[in-house]
């Protein structure tokens, strides 16, 4: 075996491997654990840059395993698959680090880490796959992997959110499964090609293909939120705060709106889906769903509840900048898989931060928190002002693509989507800020805990603060080499090519 | 080394060695616990080494004695027969190990002879290539699984292993009525020559029918199921795993065979009433599995439900349709094995198999949860297992043959699985105070569970090996896909 | 009707005699009788084939002999399990609903 074919799955190991021996650990090894985790991320990171610089410069990168007749277990590392394993592999590191501060002195801390680095495993596996049955099997092993840690504290409250969880996923696994077999028994292959490998079947299949391309999108909308399909979404924020994080900003909702720019970009291929009248109806349920999100984000006053919504909205971007059939939108799209993830695990840091530290869970009672956290409402800020699109932050970026790609296509109705949005992610962010920054603190906080000098404990800090240094970085520095915004145009390059 | 492989009879080593030991076991108790497991071990090298040479020569046709038909005795292997032993062997090691720790010594001293005793007549069963030996050794298999049955203590498992003895009578009775005819219309009861002479008449018609039936009750199948539920429970764990597991397979196997071989080729609405009961007993003993309170009986439930994936591959009748009902019937007797193995942990452990109170338990035993769980995802078919491989191909089959409606019911009885399944799993989430009173699992019975559920989901990874193996000698006649 | 078929209509009168029987019956001696009842019936069919031409046919001699032994043992086992029933339940019936 090569090094060129056995490094995806070296990033792939290098998540299973400390998860499997986590599980063996007893609580109390402590340090054991911490450097298991930090190893494996760290390990991963560097992996994946070496993988960023061949690819770059053309190398290939792909393990093979025989799985079924006639299909293999593909790992390919490509352009697009890089885009989404850097975004995992880098958010990893930071929500250990946060997770591990988070949940100390908590029971079954083994089992979470085991977990987590198995979700992890399974989202990287996710990007990396070089076929739609691989993504398939990753895609559930993602499912399965995410259940323990919803329901890891083991509440009613949380059973019951794991349960819908189960309902929605395995469903749309279900359906997934379904409609990428069919579209096999049509074509006889499932390899992710760039420009897709659909356009040559005949015309009479078309009718049959519309079906499948609704079961898949059915399917892969299920853990991208889309209306309706988002009600597990919500629900699931009962997880612990790391959990919620990484669920929203990169393994389950990312793998939806993934797998959709892979079905869309390297299955159908976006001219042959254009051509076949697919990518308009995607277009306006992304665009209903980024407006539905927010205007229930609006009226939510348990602050995880609001992220969710706030997450259910921006996810739909990714998919409206797929759906709108043009390279500029592509890019305010693609961009925005990596732009929402830093911003949205910021914020998910900061309000586990804030329930931490003061107890504090409603947005009513977040009066003033500003002055007990500067550091934490800081990172808050800036991520939520990047949310909202304020230049130069990243979403403002994504956002600026989208409109820009959307009059381009001549679809300028999807410039009046962005703005009503843009206004209600200010209508419900900036109250947040103006309470916490302005208002007046109270008395006494309902569950202080106390850290010394520092507002909290330091592992629960310092990756909010990363993450927002970098939603500032990579919005600032968009044009630089290697920043996501130049490694999505490597990416449509390829997908727009005649 | 090879010459050595080659000269020996693996054949009849795999019939006789059980058998041997079966009765070693009985004249020397005191020693059955070592006699056992050599013999298991000695099983297990024959089969690998007949598995040798069928993939090495492809198929092999042995006259025992050398007197052949009609009078002697046949054995024929090929990829199918030989596919079937392998499982055998897989699961019979495995609940060797577990038996092991999970009988006192009164009640291993009947055990061991019966369950080796089993062991040869299921071996003897896959490898008979005449009519009438299948019926010797179904009968066979028949009264050594009642004896297990009833090895449990008290009135109920008796009652269900009675039940069960005259649910088997009747169907080798019925199957034996059906060999008595077909020797009528043709004159022998060899597989191959009957493949050859019969033609479809109104007596083959009869005769073909009085057998599926006969089959389909010892198969368990929707409607034919009712006394499977309570027989399973009731017995031992590791006679539970091994019945569901194995023993319902026998007859399928022999239903699959003389499908394949024997059946006239105009059986379009046989094969569609099949398929139609298979997706009856897939929804049904989902539905009832989910509605029952007791571990065991779930378990046993889910047994009449993944029982009909198998016959959903009559009405396909393509290859990819075998191989799948095939990969199908290998992935649940090793899932399923793994599954009973692990509520017979936790019906030791807690003293109970009650769902409601699961939770105190489950939490204690990480390991049989674990086993359990893995188990489960093969069962519900989601990657990488063997169960979803098994999906796959007949998901596929249910496409390429345009016949979709069975791939609904495909889909659904997997999301029905999904249900109880982390039903039960959800409880190893619950917070629970200790448990009053508990009693130790000894290690090789969480272990030998969880290897047997490990190898369930390696066979969604490693899917390769087992369906070229099938093919040897082409069970499922030529050609391709559909 | 040939001597043959005299034999082989009795014999699948007396398995469908012993088939209804061992469906109708509660008593579990009556059903283990009715088994019986429905082996022997295929055994003399068997026998009645082993004369369908002038020569004898050996074969379901054979096939008869080594079933009688399995009817047997069959048998043996079903009145032990019968007497072990009536022993802990005090009953020679099995319970009515098959569910719990």
């Amino acid at each position: 075996m090569s090094w060129n074919s056995a490094l995806p799955l070296l990033v792939l190991a290098s998540s299973l491997f400390p998860g499997g021996v986590i599980f063996f650990l007893s609580e109390e090894r402590v340090v054991t654990r911490t450097v298991l985790n930090l190893a494996g991320a760290t390990l991963k990171l560097l992996l994946v840059g070496v993988m960023i610089w061949g690819v770059f410069h053309g190398e290939p990168y792909e393990s093979r395993l025989p799985l079924l007749p006639g299909l293999d277990l593909v790992l390919r590392a490509d352009a697009l698959s890089l885009l989404f394993v850097t975004l995992s592999a880098v958010l990893w590191l930071a929500t250990t680090v946060y997770a591990i501060g988070y949940l100390e002195g908590s029971p079954n801390r083994s089992r979470f880490f085991g977990f987590f680095s198995l979700c992890v495993t399974a989202t990287i596996g996710v990007a990396l796959s070089g076929n739609l049955l691989t993504f398939l099997l990753f895609y559930e092993l993602l499912t399965l992997t995410t259940y323990p840690l919803i329901v890891h504290r083991e509440t009613e409250v949380a059973r019951r959110a794991g349960r819908i969880y189960l309902t929605y996923t395995l469903a749309g696994g279900a359906l997934l499964m379904v409609g990428t077999l069919w579209l096999y028994t049509l074509s006889g292959t499932l390899a992710f090609t760039a420009q897709g490998f659909l356009s040559t079947l005949a015309s009479s299949e078309q009718s049959t293909l519309i079906m499948i391309f609704v079961l898949l999108m059915m399917g892969l909308g299920v853990k991208a939120a889309l209306i309706p399909l988002h009600g597990w979404l919500p629900q699931a924020m009962v997880a612990p705060a790391p959990v919620s994080a990484l669920l929203h900003a990169v393994a389950v909702v990312k793998a939806g709106a993934f797998g959709i720019i892979r079905v869309v970009y390297d299955v159908y291929g976006i001219q042959f889906a254009a051509t076949l009248g697919v990518t308009l109806p995607l277009a306006v349920v992304a665009a209903v769903t980024i407006i539905y999100g927010s205007l229930r984000a609006l009226f939510q006053d348990d602050l995880k509840r609001r992220l969710a919504f706030s997450t259910v909205s921006q996810v739909a971007y990714i998919i409206l900048g797929v759906a709108i059939v043009g390279p500029i939108a592509a890019i305010g799209g693609l961009v925005h898989l990596v732009h929402q993830g830093v911003m949205k695990i910021t914020l998910f840091f900061c309000a586990g931060n804030i329930a931490e530290t003061l107890g504090i869970h409603k947005i009513s009672d977040m009066n003033g928190v500003g002055q007990r956290l500067p550091w934490t409402m800081a990172a808050f800020t800036i991520a939520a002002l990047g949310m909202i699109g304020l230049p130069p932050l990243a979403g403002f970026i994504s956002k600026w693509y989208l409109g820009l790609g959307a009059l381009e296509a001549g679809q300028g109705w999807v410039v009046i989507v962005l703005a009503c949005s843009s206004l209600l992610n200010a209508a419900y962010f900036l109250p947040i800020l103006y309470a916490a920054w302005f208002k007046p603190p109270p008395e006494r906080w309902p569950a202080e805990r106390s850290f010394g000098r520092q507002e909290t404990a330091w592992p629960l800090l310092a990756p909010p603060l990363v993450t927002a240094l970098l939603t500032v970085v990579i919005g600032l520095l968009a044009s630089a080499p290697f920043s996501p915004l130049q490694w999505v145009h490597f990416i449509t390059t390829s997908e727009y090519l005649p | 080394m090879s010459v050595l492989i080659f000269s020996i009879h693996w054949q009849v080593m795999v019939v006789l060695l059980p058998l041997a030991g079966a009765i070693a076991c009985f004249l020397w108790p005191r020693r059955g616990v070592m006699l056992a497991l050599v013999c298991a071990l000695g099983t297990t090298l024959s089969v690998a080494g007949l598995s040798w040479l069928v993939v090495v020569e492809g198929a092999q046709r042995y006259t025992v004695g050398g007197w052949g038909a009609p009078l002697g005795i046949d054995l024929y292997v090929d990829g199918l027969s030989l596919l079937m032993l392998i499982v055998t062997s897989v699961v019979g090691v495995a609940i060797s190990v577990y038996a092991n720790g999970y009988f006192e010594r009164s009640r291993a001293r009947a055990f061991w002879p019966l369950w080796l005793f089993l062991w040869g007549a299921l071996n003897a069963l896959f490898l008979s290539a005449d009519i009438f030996n299948l019926y010797i050794t179904l009968e066979l298999l028949g009264l050594a699984a009642v004896t297990l049955v009833a090895l449990a203590k008290g009135a109920q498992p008796l009652s269900s292993a009675m039940r069960y003895l005259l649910v088997t009578l009747l169907g080798s009775l019925l199957f034996l009525l059906g060999v008595a005819l077909l020797y009528h219309s043709s004159g022998s009861v060899d597989i191959a020559i009957l493949a050859e002479r019969l033609s479809a008449s109104p007596v083959v018609w009869i005769a073909l029918g009085l057998m599926v039936v006969g089959l389909l009750l010892k198969t368990a199948l929707f409607p034919l199921h009712f006394w499977l539920p309570q027989a399973h429970a009731s017995a031992p764990a590791p006679v539970s795993a091994l019945l569901s597991a194995l023993v319902v397979k026998a007859s399928f196997y022999i239903l699959i065979r003389l499908w394949l071989e024997i059946f006239p080729p105009n059986n379009f609405v046989l094969g569609q009433l099949l398929g139609l009961l298979g997706a009856a007993a897939l929804l049904w003993g989902n539905l009832q599995a989910l509605r029952q309170t007791r571990l065991k009986m779930l378990i046993a439930y889910s047994t009449v439900a993944q029982l009909g994936y198998l016959f959903l591959a009559f009405p396909l009748a393509n290859i990819i349709g075998w191989t799948g009902a095939l990969y199908m019937l290998l992935s649940h007797a090793i899932a399923k094995a793994a599954m009973f193995m692990a509520a017979g942990n936790i019906l030791r452990f807690g003293g109970h198999d009650s769902i409601a109170d699961l939770d105190r338990i489950v939490q204690r035993l990480p390991l049989t949860v674990t086993t359990f769980a893995l188990a489960g995802v093969s069962i519900m078919g989601l990657p990488p297992s063997g169960g979803f491989v098994a999906k796959w191909l007949l998901l596929e089959a249910a496409i390429r043959s345009a016949q979709w409606w069975w791939g609904v019911v495909l889909v659904l009885g997997g999301l029905l699985s999904a249900v109880w399944i982390f039903k039960v799993v959800g409880y190893a989430f619950t917070p629970s105070p200790v448990p009053h009173e508990v009693r130790a699992v000894p290690a090789s019975m969480e272990w030998s569970a969880l290897a047997l559920a490990l190898t369930a989901i390696a066979l969604g990874l490693f899917s390769s090996w087992p369906l070229a193996l099938m093919m040897v000698g082409l069970p499922f006649g030529e050609g391709g896909g559909s | 009707m040939t001597f043959f078929l005299f034999f082989a209509l009795v014999g699948i009168g007396l398995f469908t005699l012993g088939l209804y029987a061992v469906i109708v019956h509660p008593h579990l001696l009556r059903k283990i009788l009715a088994v019986n009842v429905m082996g022997s019936g295929v055994f003399l069919l068997l026998v009645a084939l082993a004369k369908r031409s002038d020569s004898v046919d050996p074969v379901p001699h054979a096939m008869v002999i080594t079933g009688i032994v399995v009817a047997i043992s069959a048998t043996a086992l079903a009145v032990i399990l019968m007497l072990r029933v009536k022993g802990e339940t005090g009953r020679v019936k099995l319970p009515e609903t098959p569910q719990e």
